[in-house]
């Protein structure tokens, strides 16, 4: 099963990648994918079902549109803070607390802090907890913090990943 | 048809030259590693997509900008993530005017008990 959802995917970006129907080029693409498929299939995935699963695609469609939105709104906001001549910036790390248990969810949700307005995320710990770096500290508490930060991807990704 | 379709591109590889001028600009004027990475991460990933976007749209469609835009967009923040993480471990300071490390403070905790 993990070994075939890892061929599905690899031969897709093959064909992506290539673009054509050539049949020895089709050939070669399926000859690497079955190889892989076999070496790599433990690394790829733990839990392969979710990908034949349609409401997970159907959520993280939707997820993009408010990704994208959030990642101009970050743009707008370092060019505010780049362009203003006294640089009106406040850095410092703090802590937010995710309810995401799995890795790939985890992933997803830190590099989503990374392309929001002003935070990055700076490490992440077993236990759930993700230290962000703001640009502009609002909020020193974990929990307001968290509200602020993590609330508005975390029910989509968890729809998505878990 | 096909002439609007090109001069779209062209426009949007122009935002996307903006926002990469913008990502540059913020690692010369920002004061540390931290908040410099914040801008060349979130502008130059922006400006990249919207680039190789803008050249999907101006040469035929050709579907691996599209998988270039979603690889881009996993790897950008990930490098930035492996790069601060780094930088901390190594014990690289914060700009002097930052409010708060919660980082650091736990580190600390961590390794008196």
């Amino acid at each position: 099963m993990k070994k075939l959802v890892l061929f599905l995917v690899s031969f897709i970006v093959w064909l992506v990648l290539t673009w054509t129907l050539y049949y020895p080029s089709l050939l070669i693409g399926i000859l690497i994918s079955i190889i892989i498929g076999f070496w790599f299939a433990d690394l790829f995935t733990q839990r392969p079902r979710h990908f034949f699963q349609i409401k997970r695609f159907l959520y993280f469609l939707y997820y993009i549109p408010i990704f994208l939105y959030y990642c101009t709104l970050a743009n707008l906001d370092v060019a505010y803070r780049v362009l203003h001549p006294y640089l009106p910036i406040e850095p410092g790390i703090v802590k937010v607390k995710t309810t995401l248990k799995s890795e790939v969810a985890r992933v997803a949700l830190a590099n989503s802090i990374t392309l929001t307005p002003g935070t990055m995320s700076v490490a992440l710990t077993d236990d759930g907890y993700i230290y962000v770096h703001c640009i502009k500290v609002y909020s020193k508490d974990l929990e307001e913090a968290t509200r602020r930060i993590v609330s508005r991807f975390e029910p989509i990704l968890r729809e998505v990943f878990e | 048809m096909s002439e609007t379709v090109v001069f779209i591109g062209k426009v949007i590889v122009l935002i996307g030259v903006f926002f990469d001028l913008l990502g540059a600009i913020g690692l010369v004027r920002l004061p540390d590693v931290y908040t410099r990475l914040q801008a060349s991460t979130k502008c130059v990933t922006l400006g990249t997509c919207l680039i190789l976007f803008g050249v999907f749209l101006m040469s035929g469609f050709p579907w691996k900008a599209l998988l270039a835009i979603a690889f881009v967009a996993l790897s950008g923040p990930t490098a930035a993530h492996a790069i601060s993480h780094a930088a901390h471990k190594a014990g690289v300071k914060l700009w002097e005017k930052s409010v708060v490390d919660r980082y650091q403070e736990d580190e600390k905790k961590a390794k008196e008990s």
